[in-house]
C-alpha cells in the first residue's frame, strides 16, 4: 500500500539532503518526492510517496520528525486527499493512424498536445496517479519515446 | 551608544562563554587560525590534544562525566574527518557535544580547495543537527541553537561548520537568547492517560523487571528509579550505558543484562511478566534474538524519543517523555493506588535463587593475573570511589561485570558505537570535568595503542588519570569469537610486537609500571594513584581468558554460554 506524506519543512539549504539522507540511512525507499515553496515563503512543502508495505509508516514519520528542520508531517489517505501528477510523454507518431489514436486518447484523458513535429508529438497530462498510470499503459503500444513525470503532489480535502 | 564590531572568531568565543562553556578540546589548523588567534586573548580554557579524534572523545568524556555539553574544535578537511569517529560515538550514545569545525572560504566551497571536505555532508547521518555558517552574523544564534539542540530532548552531537571568511567578518555581537526552531519541540511530559495505565500495570505486576538505559542518566532520573524500585520491590537491570544509575550494591540490583550480562539479569528478563524499559532502546546486544526476548512480558517503554518506541519492540504501554518527569508522574499516580510491595516477594525469591546459583565468577587459581581480578582490585584500592572509563572489548565487559558502580556518571564507556581508542582521551575529558574524583581508565592493549598519543595531552595539563592496561596481547574480544565460533583460527588478533607500555609512559614523563604478579596488583595501583602524574600500568594478564556468561549474537537467553542455569522443574 502506498502512503502519502505531506511534510512541511523549513526552507533552508540542505533540508532536501537531510530528508533524502534519512530515507537512505534507515533503508526506506521513496517512490516519489516532490518539493516546492509553500504558502509561507519560509517553509517548503514536500509530498513524499512511499511503499508502506515495506516499512512501518509510523517509524518513517517518527524518524522524519526528529529532523530539526521538519516542522509538520501529515499523512494523507486516499479518501481525504486530492493527488495529482503531471507527465510529459513523447510518442513516435510518424504513422497517421498512430497519431490519430494518440490524439483520441489524449482527448479522452484530457491531455494536451504541447509539441508536435513530423516524427513525434508530446502530450501533457495532469491527473490522479491512477489515471496517469492507465493513460501511460494505453499509450505504451503506440511507442513512448520519452516519459517525464513530476511525482505526486497531494493536498488534504476540505472538511467543511 | 556606539556599538563595537567584533570579528566572527571573537563572536564564537563570546557565544561559547554565554553558553557557560569553560573548556574546549581542540587542535588548530589553517582555516581556524583566526579562531585560535581570538582564543589567544581569551580566558577560555583550551586543551590541545594530539589528534582530533582525541578532542572529540575528550569532549564526550567531559560531557558524560558532568552532564554538560562538551566542545571540540578542529580545522577543515582532515581535522574535521578525524572528529568523525567521536561524533558518531556521541550520536549512538546520545551524548551532548558541539563540534566546531573550520571550513574553507565560503567562495571556495565546492572547488576542492586545499583541506576542503564537505563536513556537514560527511557528518549528516551521525549528527542530531548541523549548521554551515556562511553568514557571519548568524554565529551567535547558531551557537545558541546548537547548545540547545545538543542538550535537550534526546541529547546528541551538533556540528557547526564555520568558513574562515565568517571568522574574519566583523559585526556587532548581540547575545542570542531566543530559540526559533519551529520543528523542534521535544515532548517531556508523559501523556496523563498513559502514565495512569503505566502506574496500574506496575501496581498489578507480580514479576516486574526495571530495564534502565542511558536515558535515566541523561534525564537525571536515578532517584526516581530507586524510589520506584524500592516502593514496589522491583529488581533493576542496567544496560552498559546505565551502569551506576542504580547502585549495584543494592539488594534489588541485577547488574548488567544482555550479551555479557549476568545470568540472573537475563533470566529475570526472560521470565518477567512486566518489563519496564526506561531510557533504553532494545539494542541487539541487549535483546539477542528479538522474537524470543522477554517472551512472557508486557512491555512498558518510557523514552523521550518517540522514534525509539516500536523501533525494535512494540510496547504494550508506551510513554513518550523525559524519564525523570514520567517517573515522577507515575510515582504520584502510584500514591493514589493501593500498592502491595509484597506482591513481588515470590519473584524476588526466585531471582535471588538464580543470583545465588549463578553468580559471576572467574578462576583465581595459578600465578597469572586474571583480568577480572584487576577490575576488582581497582575497586578495592579506591573503595569504589572513582570514575571508571573504558576502551572497548573484553576489558570493557569485565569492567561492567566486576566493579559494582554506585553512582550515575561513574562509568564512562563507548556503548553503541563500540569505539576502540575511546578510553585514553575520554578519561582526560572526564578528569577535567570531575577534578574531585580519581579517573581510572580500564583499557586493553589494542585500544590503548589506538590513542595512546594523548598521554602527551594528559602530561601537558597535569591530568592525573591512571591508565590500567589489561594486556593479553590479543584483540581479546575478537579472539574470543574466533575461539568460540571460528574454530580457534586466531586470524590477526595476536600482537607479535608490542611496545613496553611502562617505558612509553616514562618517555612521556608519566608514571609507568609493569605488573605480572597477582600480589603486586594492589600495591602498584596505590602507587600509581598516589603519584601526581598521569600513570600507565601494564597488567600482563592471563592471555586466553574469555568473557562469560555470553549470549551469542542473535541467540536467545536459553543459549547462554558459561553460566547455563539448570532449568527449574515444572511445577
Amino acid at each position: 500500500m502506498k502512503h502519502t506524506l505531506s511534510v512541511l519543512v523549513e526552507n533552508k539549504p540542505g533540508v532536501l539532503t537531510r530528508v533524502a539522507g534519512l530515507f537512505a540511512r534507515r533503508g526506506f525507499n521513496i517512490d516519489s518526492l516532490v518539493v516546492g515553496e509553500s504558502e509561507n515563503p519560509g517553509l517548503s512543502r514536500m509530498t513524499i510517496t512511499i511503499d508502506g508495505a515495506e516499512h512501518p509508516i509510523d517509524q518513517v514519520t517518527k524518524q522524519l520528525h526528529k529532523l530539526i528542520n521538519v516542522v509538520k508531517i501529515r499523512e494523507l489517505d486516499a479518501e481525504s486527499m486530492v493527488a495529482r501528477e503531471l507527465a510529459l510523454v513523447r510518442l513516435s507518431a510518424e504513422a497517421a493512424d498512430k497519431r490519430a489514436e494518440a490524439m483520441q486518447l489524449a482527448e479522452l484523458f484530457k491531455a494536451e498536445v504541447v509539441d508536435v513535429d513530423r516524427k513525434s508529438l508530446v502530450l501533457e497530462i495532469a491527473a490522479t496517479p491512477e489515471t496517469l498510470a492507465s493513460f501511460i499503459d494505453l499509450l505504451r503500444p503506440l511507442g513512448i519515446v520519452e516519459l517525464v513525470r513530476t511525482g505526486t503532489v497531494a493536498i488534504g480535502r476540505g472538511r467543511g | 551608544m556606539t556599538q563595537t564590531k567584533i570579528k566572527g572568531s571573537y563572536a564564537i568565543i563570546e557565544a561559547l562563554k554565554d553558553e557557560g562553556v569553560d573548556v574546549l578540546f581542540g587542535f588548530p589548523g589553517g582555516v581556524v587560525i583566526p579562531f585560535y588567534d581570538a582564543l589567544f586573548d581569551s580566558d577560555l580554557r583550551h586543551i590541545l590534544v594530539r589528534h582530533e579524534q582525541g578532542a572529540a572523545h575528550a569532549a564526550e568524556g567531559y560531557a558524560r562525566a558532568t552532564g554538560k555539553v562538551g566542545v571540540c574544535v578542529s580545522t577543515s578537511g582532515p581535522g574535521a574527518t578525524n572528529l568523525v569517529t567521536g561524533i558518531a560515538d556521541a550520536y549512538l550514545d546520545s551524548i551532548p557535544i558541539v563540534a566546531i569545525t573550520g571550513q574553507v572560504k565560503s567562495d571556495l566551497i565546492g572547488t576542492d580547495a586545499f583541506q576542503e571536505a564537505d563536513t556537514t555532508g560527511i557528518t549528516l547521518p551521525i549528527v542530531k543537527h548541523s549548521f554551515l555558517v556562511t553568514n557571519p552574523s548568524d554565529l551567535p544564534r547558531v551557537i545558541h541553537e546548537a547548545f540547545h539542540i545538543a542538550s535537550t530532548g534526546r541529547p546528541g552531537p551538533v556540528v557547526i561548520d564555520v568558513p574562515v571568511t565568517s571568522q574574519f567578518a566583523e559585526f556587532v555581537y548581540t547575545r542570542a537568547t531566543t530559540i526559533d526552531l519551529p520543528g523542534y519541540r521535544p515532548t517531556t511530559r508523559g501523556n496523563a492517560k498513559q502514565v495512569r495505565t503505566a502506574a496500574r500495570a506496575l501496581a498489578e505486576s507480580t514479576r516486574p523487571v526495571l530495564y534502565i538505559g542511558g536515558g535515566v542518566i541523561s534525564a537525571g532520573a536515578t532517584d526516581e528509579v530507586r524510589t520506584l524500585a524500592e516502593k514496589l520491590r522491583i529488581p533493576v537491570t542496567t544496560t552498559l550505558m546505565a551502569m551506576g544509575a542504580f547502585p549495584e550494591t543494592h539488594e534489588l540490583s541485577l547488574g548488567m543484562l544482555g550479551m555479557h550480562g549476568t545470568a540472573y539479569a537475563n533470566w529475570a528478563v526472560h521470565e518477567c511478566d512486566l518489563l519496564v524499559a526506561v531510557g533504553a532502546r532494545f539494542d541487539d546486544r541487549v535483546t539477542g534474538k528479538l522474537s524470543a526476548f522477554a517472551p512472557q512480558a508486557k512491555v512498558m517503554h518510557i523514552d523521550i524519543d518517540p522514534a525509539e518506541i516500536g523501533k525494535n519492540v512494540e510496547p504494550r504501554i508506551p510513554v513518550v517523555g523525559d524519564a525523570k518527569l514520567v517517573l515522577q508522574d507515575i510515582l504520584t499516580e502510584l500514591d493514589k493506588l493501593e500498592v502491595n510491595p509484597g506482591l513481588t516477594a515470590d519473584w524476588l525469591k526466585k531471582v535471588d535463587a538464580w543470583r545465588a546459583k549463578h553468580p559471576l565468577r572467574y578462576d583465581l587459581e595459578g600465578d597469572e593475573i586474571p583480568p577480572q581480578y584487576v577490575v576488582e582490585q581497582i575497586r578495592e584500592v579506591t573503595g569504589g570511589d572513582c570514575i571508571i572509563t573504558t576502551d572497548v572489548g573484553q576489558h570493557q565487559m569485565w569492567a561492567c561485570q566486576y566493579f559494582k558502580y554506585t553512582f550515575p556518571r561513574q562509568f564512562i564507556s563507548s556503548g553503541g558505537l563500540g569505539t576502540m581508542g575511546f578510553g585514553v582521551p575520554a578519561a582526560i575529558g572526564a578528569q577535567i570535568g570531575r577534578p574531585d574524583k580519581q579517573v581510572i581508565n580500564i583499557g586493553g592493549d589494542g585500544s590503548f595503542q589506538m590513542t595512546m598519543q594523548e598521554l602527551g595531552t594528559a602530561m601537558a595539563y597535569d591530568i592525573p588519570v591512571v591508565y590500567a592496561i589489561i594486556n593479553n596481547r590479543y584483540l581479546g574480544m575478537v579472539r574470543q569469537w574466533q575461539e568460540l565460533f571460528w574454530k580457534r583460527r586466531y586470524s590477526h588478533t595476536y600482537f607479535e610486537h608490542q611496545p613496553d607500555f611502562a617505558k612509553v609512559a616514562e618517555a612521556y614523563g608519566a608514571f609507568g609500571a609493569t605488573v605480572a604478579a597477582k600480589d603486586e596488583v594492589a600495591d602498584v595501583l596505590r602507587a600509581a594513584i598516589a603519584d601526581p602524574r598521569p600513570a600507565v600500568i601494564d597488567f600482563k594478564v592471563r592471555q586466553e581468558e574469555s568473557v562469560y556468561p555470553m549470549v551469542p549474537a542473535g541467540a536467545t537467553i536459553t543459549e547462554m554460554i558459561g553460566a547455563a542455569p539448570t532449568r527449574r522443574k515444572k511445577s
